[in-house]
């Protein structure tokens, strides 16, 4: 009864979705206001029905309904209860309910939180989000159906497979969804101001806040899966530049160009066009996603079984939202009223930098995640782009944005003297070098140790400069300490923000280019007793056992890591066998240090006896995790700023 | 010249310099780090350069998969049904490695024998690479499983 009318409701939603964008669309071209505010209700009720359809499949999972053919796919009743409701999204049919339903809480936001909008502006916004979420309704509705009903139903479900049984992946999705969908936003702003003909200030101050949350997530969600990766394949990496991984890292390098040039906008009434632009390209870079990963046209090592005909639905729906809003800016674009000048040295020509240099960014991983389907389809055999391709193409291209990035916050508006700035910051020039150089020895002054202690050197530049700003800012160590404390506290959250994510990034790229440059890998044949070396300690296997585990039979080594002779660290990896579905998994056993990470799998029991053990050294890898965290944390907090909450102020102030 | 006209012109000559050096860029790149996919049967039938890297991709053949004492080292063939080929791999293969099962591995061939530095992992049982469904169908071995797909759904 409860999944027939969260079926129902879902079969609702769809025309809900399409009733909320035709009364939008033609209320707003009408000026009519009873007709725009019944789109808003449709968005609320729309907002209602996702969720009454979602809560039912979530209920049906939790109650282990295996009359659902989802649910006896997907789930298996003797599983965790965590890993029963992650089960919901852990599943194609599930997971783009899970879409639509962040899709429609998000227009359902705008409706509840946009009193002060533009009534136009939020009646098209309304609209553009209904189409979209039309659009991915009939998807799963007539394709992707997770209300399906089998005739008999089996005993027990074929459960969930075991590598997404874990909590990294649990919230992985649903984190990678809220940074898509929130795209949609600035999709529908954009599309919204390109009918109406219009882009100030007031419209950027609106769309900044949504394409920033939604930045959060994506940020969050990408790291959460790379860490994933990392600990839980047992492969000792965490990133390996994989379709499906570029799937997710396109739409945030355009969503982070976004942001920036968006702040053009709001600033100095500048890039207009391009903003727009940027805002189509990003959410059709997350649609791009859903189909690369979702279709399967393309060899991942994370694809998962798929059905072309879903994947031809989703082509069509990104032809659509592409090529249609493409054109609508085509037309529009030109009438958009040209903004500001400034000089190429000044914060907008910075940000344009940035801008710049991250679509070419985009544009590069875009092109080698695509282009093996090209080459098949010339009739050029089948090839693959992976990991060197990336390097040699993305680190050229991330310098000179790191670089700038440090520079970046201290030019002014209009046009900035950038020798000034750089002998202002003579200090942070000195401490970059002395870090440059102190990395360069201490890893052995070799020929090949530049690149680490270049990219270090980067790493230190970015978070001196980056906290220059605020130094600058408060005046400190110039003025006296009440007025350096009253200063601080001027400073706008924004700001605090930006300081947050920049540093967060250095952070990010010691761990990079800490594990990128240092790591060791030891694989052996090890019997209890037996010790093997790695980086500065000596692992002993002291036992291994059978553990049995709620849905899984495990085999456990337990690894003594000694230090001068001294036990430093206990870790007990795992090899397990699960039940249903009957498959091996490793569980690797990690111990964390600033310093490094040790890193331990154990394998097989070898044909001669023993085990196959793989010990990893991964200097410096918890700052990538940290960094990315710091990053998000800027965001949010930048996100509370009081100019966000207020929304869209008379006029444009300048600041 | 407006300086309207200007900061355009300035903008799209910049513009034009970052396309321009991200197309040089991605060109060398490509140039020396594409992986090209065979079957077995193409190593079998085209020269291939010992110092090029490549993806092999098929069938992990059946009773094929032999360790070597310590466990470190696996032997198995790869097959398209057709011919197959002798791979060797030093690691620990993913855990869903499994005779009978699709695979695509990346390294070198030389004399005969393909040295894996890569064994691709996949999430999914009922996953093919398209690569090996392709090697497949190129051999004649292919056989429909879509209508065992539909019994049971995919992920």
């Amino acid at each position: 009864m409860i999944t027939e009318s969260g079926h129902f409701a879902l079969a609702l939603a769809l025309f809900v979705a399409l009733a909320q964008s035709g009364l939008g669309l033609y209320g707003a071209r009408r000026g009519d206001d009873a007709l725009m505010r019944c789109a808003s209700g449709a968005a609320v009720a729309l907002m209602l029905l996702t969720l009454v359809s979602f809560g039912a499949l979530t209920y049906a999972y939790v109650v282990s309904d295996f009359s659902l053919v989802n649910v006896a796919t997907n789930s298996h009743s003797a599983k965790p209860m965590l890993y029963k409701i992650s089960g919901v999204w852990g599943n194609h049919e599930g997971s783009l309910l899970l879409w639509v339903t962040i899709l429609a809480l998000f227009a359902g936001a705008v409706v509840l939180f946009g009193r002060h909008l533009p009534p136009l502006l939020k009646a098209r916004v309304i609209a553009v989000q209904g189409l979209v979420a039309g659009a991915f309704l009939a998807f799963i509705l007539f394709t992707s159906n997770p209300f399906m009903r089998l005739a008999r139903p089996p005993l027990d479900g074929n459960g969930l497979n075991p590598l997404l049984q874990d909590p990294g992946l649990a919230f992985h999705p649903p984190f990678l969804y809220l940074g898509y969908v929130g795209f949609s936003m600035a999709f529908s702003f954009a599309i919204a101001a390109l009918i109406e003909g219009r882009v100030d200030a007031a419209w950027a101050r609106w769309v900044r806040p949504w394409t920033l949350a939604a930045w959060v997530f994506l940020t969050l969600g990408i790291a959460l899966g790379s860490w994933w990766a990392y600990y839980e394949l047992g492969w000792g990496g965490w990133w390996y530049w994989d379709p499906v991984e570029n799937a997710s890292f396109m739409p945030w390098l355009a969503g982070t160009a976004l942001l920036h040039s968006a702040l053009v906008v709001e600033k100095r009434d500048a890039l207009k066009s391009w903003t727009i632009l940027l805002a189509i390209l990003t959410f059709s870079l997350s649609l791009l996603g859903t189909f690369l990963v979702r279709s399967g046209v393309i060899t991942s090592v994370h694809s998962f079984a798929s059905d072309p005909g879903r994947g031809m639905f989703i082509l069509a729906m990104l032809t659509a939202v592409a090529g249609g809003s493409l054109t609508l800016y085509a037309f529009r674009a030109p009438a958009l009223k040209a903004g500001g000048l400034f000089a190429p040295l000044s914060r907008e020509g910075g940000l344009l930098l940035n801008n710049l240099l991250l679509s070419t960014a985009a544009g590069t991983v875009l092109l080698g995640t695509l282009y093996p389907l090209f080459v098949d389809a010339l009739g050029g055999g089948k090839v693959s782009v992976g990991a060197p391709f990336y390097n040699a193409v993305f680190v050229p291209i991330m310098i000179p944005l790191v670089a700038a990035m440090a520079v970046g916050p201290l030019m002014t508006w209009k046009r900035t003297d950038l020798l000034g700035i750089l002998s202002r910051m003579k200090f942070v020039v000195a401490a970059t070098l002395l870090t440059g150089i102190a990395v360069w020895v201490l890893a052995g002054g070799r020929l090949g140790d530049l690149a680490s202690a270049g990219g270090m050197a980067l790493a230190a530049w970015l978070f001196l400069g980056s906290l220059w700003e605020i130094g600058e800012r408060s005046m400190l160590f110039r003025a006296s300490g009440p007025e350096v404390v009253a200063r601080l506290k001027q400073i706008p959250l924004a700001a605090w923000g930006m300081t947050l994510s920049h540093a967060g990034l250095a952070i990010m790229i010691v761990g990079i280019v800490g594990s990128s440059a240092w790591m060791e890998e030891r694989i052996q044949n090890m019997k209890v007793g037996e010790t093997a070396k790695l980086h500065d300690v000596e692992i002993r296997l002291d036992s291994v056992s059978e553990v049995p585990g709620p849905n899984y039979a495990a085999l456990s080594g337990t690894f003594v890591l000694l230090k001068d002779g001294k036990e430093y660290q206990r870790l007990s990896p795992e090899r397990r066998q699960y039940r249903q579905p009957p498959r091996p998994t490793s569980e690797t056993a990690i111990h964390s240090t600033l310093l490094g990470d040790y890193y331990t799998v154990i394998g097989e029991e070898a044909p001669g006896g023993g085990y196959v053990t793989r010990f990893y050294w991964q200097p410096l890898i918890a700052w990538m995790w940290a960094g990315a965290l710091i990053m998000s944390l800027g965001g949010l907090v930048s996100l509370f700023d009081r100019r966000h909450r207020i929304g869209a102020p008379q006029g444009s102030r300048k600041s | 010249m407006t300086p309207r006209k200007k900061r355009r012109l300035m903008m799209l000559l910049a513009g034009l310099v970052f396309l321009g050096g991200a197309a040089a860029l991605v060109l060398t790149a490509f140039q020396d780090n594409i992986v090209f996919f065979h079957s077995p049967t193409d190593l079998k039938t085209k020269q291939v350069s010992a110092k090029q890297r490549l993806r092999i991709g098929g069938l992990v053949e059946d009773g094929s998969v032999k360790k070597d004492e310590s466990g470190k080292t696996v032997h198995f063939k790869v097959t398209d049904l057709t011919n197959s080929v002798d791979v060797s791999f030093t690691g620990i293969l993913p855990d869903l490695f499994r005779e009978g099962q699709g695979v695509v591995a990346e390294g070198h061939f030389a004399n005969g024998l393909f040295t894996a530095t890569d064994v691709l992992a996949k999430h999914d049982e009922n996953y093919m690479p398209p690569e090996v469904a392709e090697a497949l169908k190129k051999s004649g071995q292919w056989k429909d499983t879509s209508a065992q797909k539909q019994k049971a759904p995919d992920k």
